[in-house]
């Protein structure tokens, strides 16, 4: 909300006003965020009122130009260019003399320009530091001044707009009634309340007028003004603090419903009588109804929109936005003045379906004071009988019963234990006063003293006694509140499965791969260029219902979509030999999906409660992927590099295992997309952990790859925590090495003949180690030779040779009756 | 010389002579000073302490003398050998020396040859950081919380006092999860973990939780849809607003030096009553030290204690929220956030394992 500084003040009791800045510094250190501060101008030198004597229209231009002997003084009168043409013969206007310097540092000068002499500047609103209206130029009301008259003051210009973005717990805060009630208590300076007013007695109701639905509006007020003259314009002053508030003035019936819902927070409005037909009801919507809006939108109404209507059919969006058919027209001069409470959340829903937010539902969705309906009401009817000789009618509508604050009781040192401060007797009574509350102090039962205030109509928001307490600190200051570590309790540090869980986050990198965060969005269709079944479980996604990127409306149910889309980003720009991981959630649907049970916040929930709310949602494991293109190692003037390949993918997925304590076993596997003969599926014991290896090449081309892209996946939940504590025994006595080669048939994995190996060789074998695997003539086609290094060692005594042969040959023999492994000859 | 006092051996032994042998040893001592490396010094080797040398064909001779003369002749021969032998070990221990000294010299490389075999790797500023906040508070006793990133709408709004249409509970916009009665969405902050805590563990409670949150924020220099938050929460007997500013203070102080302080500001969230604004100040702030916005905090709101089972009028608690890619930003100078998000190895790696 924007709120000139001249206006903030007119309520306030200083006797030397504050600086913009300082009256800013006030706003903040009470929880009212300032935007901006924005001076008006500046301006200097001879602007002064004008008055148009005679316009000539000069066509011979490629856009209208007027050429206009303007009066701006006694017998003076000058030619002026000017590019607007939305002001005639007669009209009062500003104008900016030779010497003038308007904003931006822009110099008025006598200057030849279209052909003609021009002597001065008709101004916009904007030009002289106004607001930001640059619709045309700026007409003044009629009688606002006389030609020559030194315009700066008419102006107005030695003045500030404050920008505030109050919370939204705040809605007295959208008003300059409850912006200077705030400075009032935030400097400690008197307040006179615009929102108390004498309401005279009425004579009956002005209009018939009937509530049935309670919920939605809890009051309705109504009062009407006759015989306006629809001509009357609407005062400078209020003109210029509605520009300077940021809205446009439309005429003088809408400006004064504007005007006071600036002033009071009270939004208001405007029907034309005339156009009235019968008998008001406040209803919900029927479904199927519509109405035209007053920006000439018609909107199909929704069961729960709170509507207004007359015996045509709906006449109002209630709260947010009128009909076009009842608008006061520039002929009205009838005219019923509405105001009423509606209810925040049903406002709140109306504007999100129609997406039409509106300054009034603003305030109404941030609850707007229930007993300030009359008073804005009666503000606005003499503001149109004093600026257009409307006549007040004698009646006034007044249905419903609004809900007033209900009292607030507290201990009265609540406060200073929430600050941890002692504050001075009687701060905490003092404080509610000054907002607004009725504030009395008694003694309970077992001696406490007790303050209970009942908050002011337009404090809806002191509801429990945090609020109140929340109200005494931050007029106290927050600064007085001391800083004190609290007693530090005993932790235990991070978990075993965090610490874990860093140690792969550090291993990945510290291997080489760079660790990058794509979003979890990904669009379905890459699934189609991984190839993916039509049933294939990572199709199997959760929707979003409101992407920022339409195609990009499921969350990954695999990393490597956004992990391949950084890649691809990576070589676009230039880069060749990339190695990078991510670890983030997977989203993955239930096989079942179940609702999400409808809890309440007014107890904690059962732990059944919980659970089936924790059932309801997808699961979401943590997963770890890395991708690699380009060489793994460099080459350089050492010689060549080594470009990356599948097996460095299952090596980085066997790292991650280990980082995690944990030894992940190799199946050869085929799952897309993956390369079908360079597939490694990952293990922990039988259970199926992940996947490494090359891509696919139909992937890799779909995507635009770089030939012999790897990757793999794992999921980091599915490794177990092992208890990991190795407790090693080291034998001094000497090993003895022995190697062995082996022939087995081509298709046998070498991690089945290492197994056999190693289970089979006892427990002198210390460690086995493949160092050679060789196919070709000399083993026969159909066969590879697989070449161990074996040491053994004895924990207890020198090992002889003939120990450990028979223990390898033993390991030999095994492999020769499971697997068919020949010594090699 | 031996058999010089014997006048019954007629025979002078000429290879034994004194002076033959001191002609050997001279003759030795020029050889092996004249071998310039330790081949040549090799070669020159066997004519003067081989089988062949003189010394050792004088040996031969001793057998020949009479017995009184060979204790003479046995020790000049001695004295002979020695000499050499130690003319050969200084020399060749000399030339050892050059020869190392050479080889050295000769092996010697440059060592400014460029070393980046392997590339290097790097973990997101971001992870680093959270790491690092972690461990802050983990030496104030914390504990590391964690939630999921698709939340149910009652841990991210019903349970945190978002009334069901407050106009807070549209002002952080928020990605819906299909279908529409879901009531499913991608946590708008972590503070959710705040209720999850509250229902899980017992009291007290002081946790902290770094994690991924998501608001339909277009992604520009400032902003990004999806980006990281670090929750605070404390729930015991007698917390007070002093004791957030302290753990503020404390946490401020760790990421930016001792100098640092934070203020609070007040303002609203749903879920703390009183609530404030937390800016930090930053003492290497562009133009000069200065207050950072930095974070949201507040004394946990009764309405939030009671949905989760806590007692009000027994406990109280804190809780603070701070964004790490903004608290990245102004730390690090960074000028644009979407650098954070698009993955340019460029970006990351000068961040190296501990940035």
């Amino acid at each position: 909300m924007r709120i000139p500084v001249s206006w903030l003040v007119e309520h306030l009791g200083f006797d030397e006003v504050p600086t913009p800045d300082e009256l800013a510094e006030a706003f903040t250190r009470i929880g009212i965020e300032v935007e901006e501060v924005s001076p008006l101008g500046p301006v200097t030198g001879p602007i002064v009122a004008g008055r148009v004597v005679e316009i000539e229209e000069l066509t011979e231009f490629k856009k209208p130009i007027r050429h206009c002997k303007v009066e701006v003084g006694p017998e003076q009168v000058n030619e002026i260019i000017c590019g607007a043409t939305n002001f005639v013969e007669g009209d009062s206007v500003v104008v900016a003399l030779p010497g003038a310097v308007l904003p931006g540092d822009f110099t008025i000068s006598e200057r030849k320009t279209y052909g003609r002499m021009s002597q001065g500047m008709i101004c916009a609103a904007d030009e002289l530091g106004i607001g930001d209206d640059h619709s045309g130029i700026l007409v003044l009301p009629t009688g606002t001044a006389q030609p020559g008259d030194d315009a700066l003051e008419l102006l107005g210009l030695n003045d500030s707009v404050i920008e505030v973005a109050p919370t939204p717990d705040r809605g007295y805060a959208f008003s300059v009634r409850g912006l200077a009630r705030e400075i009032a208590c935030a400097l400690d300076v008197p307040f006179g309340d615009p929102g108390v007013v004498e309401i005279p007695e009425a004579e009956g109701e002005v209009w018939p007028v009937h509530i049935e639905d309670r919920t939605g509006c809890s009051r309705f007020v109504a009062r009407r003004v006759t015989g306006v003259d629809p001509t009357a314009p609407t005062p400078w002053w209020m003109r210029r603090r509605l520009m300077l508030a940021g809205m446009r003035s439309i005429s003088l019936p809408v400006d004064v419903t504007n005007y006071v819902m600036l002033e009071l927070g009270q939004p208001l409005h405007a029907f034309d009588a005339a156009s009235l037909s019968g008998a008001l009801t406040v209803r919900r919507a029927h479904a199927g109804e519509k109405l035209t809006t007053l920006d000439d939108s018609v909107r199909a109404l929704d069961p729960d929109d709170i509507v207004i209507a007359d015996d045509s059919g709906v006449i109002s969006l209630a709260g947010v936005m009128g009909g076009a058919s009842t608008e006061v027209q520039d002929t009205s001069s009838d005219i019923l003045l509405e105001a009423a409470n509606w209810d925040p959340a049903s406002i709140a829903r109306t504007v999100r379906r129609h997406k039409l937010p509106s300054e009034a539902a603003k305030r109404f969705e941030r609850t707007v004071d229930p007993a300030l309906a009359p008073v804005a009401l009666e503000r606005a009817a003499k503001l149109l009988n004093h600026y257009a000789e409307g006549q007040i009618k004698p009646g006034r509508t007044d249905v419903g019963v609004p809900a007033l604050p209900a009292p607030v009781s507290m201990p009265i040192d609540l406060p200073d234990r929430v600050a941890g401060v002692r504050y001075a007797r009687g701060v905490t009574a003092r404080r509610l006063g000054q907002i607004g509350c009725q504030v009395s102090v008694t003694t309970s039962d077992d001696g406490q003293t007790i303050v209970t205030a009942v908050p002011p109509t337009w404090r809806a928001d002191l509801v429990q006694p945090a609020d109140l307490v929340e109200e005494v600190l931050r007029l106290e200051g927050y600064d007085t509140i001391p800083s004190v570590l609290p007693p530090a309790p005993a932790g235990r540090g991070l978990t075993e499965q965090q610490r874990r869980r860093r140690t792969v986050w550090r291993t990945l990198a510290e291997d080489g791969f760079v660790e990058v965060k794509p979003f979890p969005f990904i669009d379905p269709s890459v699934f189609d260029a991984f190839g993916l079944a039509e049933d294939d479980v990572r199709r199997n996604t959760v929707g979003v219902l409101n992407p920022l990127e339409a195609d990009k409306n499921v969350l990954a149910t695999t990393l490597l979509p956004g992990l391949l889309e950084t890649l691809q980003r990576n070589l676009a720009r230039g880069a060749k030999d990339v190695a990078l991981y991510n670890i983030a959630q997977v989203t993955l649907p239930r096989a079942q999906q179940i609702p999400v049970p409808a809890l309440g916040v007014d107890r904690r929930p059962t732990q059944a409660e919980v659970a089936s709310m924790l059932a309801a949602l997808p699961q979401q494991p943590l997963h770890v992927a890395g991708v690699l293109t380009g060489h793994r190692e460099l080459a350089g003037w050492w010689g060549k590099g080594r470009v990356a390949e599948w097996s460095d993918a299952v090596e980085a997925a066997r790292r991650v295992g280990q980082a995690y304590g944990v030894t992940l076993r190799v199946v050869a596997s085929d799952l897309l997309p993956w390369h079908p003969g360079r597939c490694a599926e990952l293990r922990v014991g039988d259970w199926p952990v992940g996947h490494a290896g090359e891509l696919h090449p139909k992937v890799i081309e779909a995507l635009g790859l770089p030939k012999r892209t790897v990757a793999f996946e794992l999921d980091l939940d599915a490794l177990p925590l092992d208890d990991h504590r190795p407790a090693p025994m080291v034998s001094a006595y000497p090993p003895v090495l022995l190697d062995v080669a082996l022939v087995v048939d081509a298709s046998v994995p070498v991690q089945s003949v290492s197994e056999v190996l190693g289970a089979s060789a006892g427990d002198l074998l210390e460690d086995i180690r493949l160092f050679d695997v060789y196919t070709g003539e000399q083993v026969g086609e159909g066969k590879k030779s697989l070449a161990y290094s074996l040491r053994f060692r004895a924990p207890d005594r020198t090992l002889t040779v003939e120990e450990a042969t028979s223990a390898r040959d033993a390991a030999v023999a095994a492999a020769g009756e499971r697997l068919g492994a020949a010594l090699r000859a | 010389m031996s058999g010089a006092n014997d006048p019954y051996d007629p025979k002078q032994v000429a290879a034994l002579s004194a002076e033959h042998l001191d002609a050997a040893v001279q003759k030795a001592r020029e050889a092996f000073a004249g071998a310039a490396d330790l081949e040549a010094l090799a070669a020159v080797k066997p004519g003067h302490l081989g089988d062949r040398s003189p010394v050792l064909l004088a040996r031969r001779e001793i057998g020949a003398l009479p017995p009184k003369a060979k204790a003479e002749a046995g020790k000049r021969v001695n004295e002979a050998q020695s000499a050499i032998r130690t003319a050969f070990d200084e020399r060749h221990a000399v030339l050892q020396v050059e020869r190392d000294e050479r080889v050295l010299r000769e092996e010697s490389v440059d060592v400014t040859l460029p070393w980046d075999r392997f590339p290097r790797g790097a973990r997101h500023p971001i992870t680093t950081l959270a790491e690092r906040i972690g461990d802050v508070f983990v030496a104030m006793g914390y504990e590391i919380a964690e939630g999921p990133e698709l939340e149910t709408e009652w841990f991210n709004f019903d349970a945190l006092n978002f009334g069901k249409d407050h106009p807070a509970r549209s002002m952080q916009d928020t990605f819906y999860i299909a279908p529409s009665d879901s009531s499913l969405v991608l946590r708008t902050h972590t503070s959710p973990v705040q209720a999850r805590t509250l229902l899980d563990r017992e009291l007290p409670v002081y946790v902290v939780c770094p994690g991924r949150t998501f608001r339909t924020d277009e992604l520009d220099a400032t902003h990004t849809p999806v980006f990281h938050q670090v929750e605070g929460l404390a729930v015991d007997k007698g917390l007070t607003m002093g004791h957030l500013k302290g753990t503020l203070d404390a946490f401020a102080r760790s990421m930016f030096g001792e100098d640092s302080k934070t203020r609070l500001r007040p303002s609203f969230f749903p879920f703390t009553e009183p609530s404030a604004e937390v800016d930090v100040w930053f003492p290497e702030k562009k133009g000069g030290a200065g207050w950072v916005e930095w974070g949201g905090c507040g004394m946990v709101n009764p309405n939030v204690l009671r949905a989760c089972g806590v007692d009000p009028d027994v406990y109280s608690g804190f809780a603070f929220g701070m964004g790490l890619e903004r608290t990245l930003q102004f730390r690090n100078g960074l000028p644009d956030m979407r650098d954070m998000v698009e993955g340019d190895v460029r970006f990351t790696q000068p961040f190296g394992t501990e940035a």
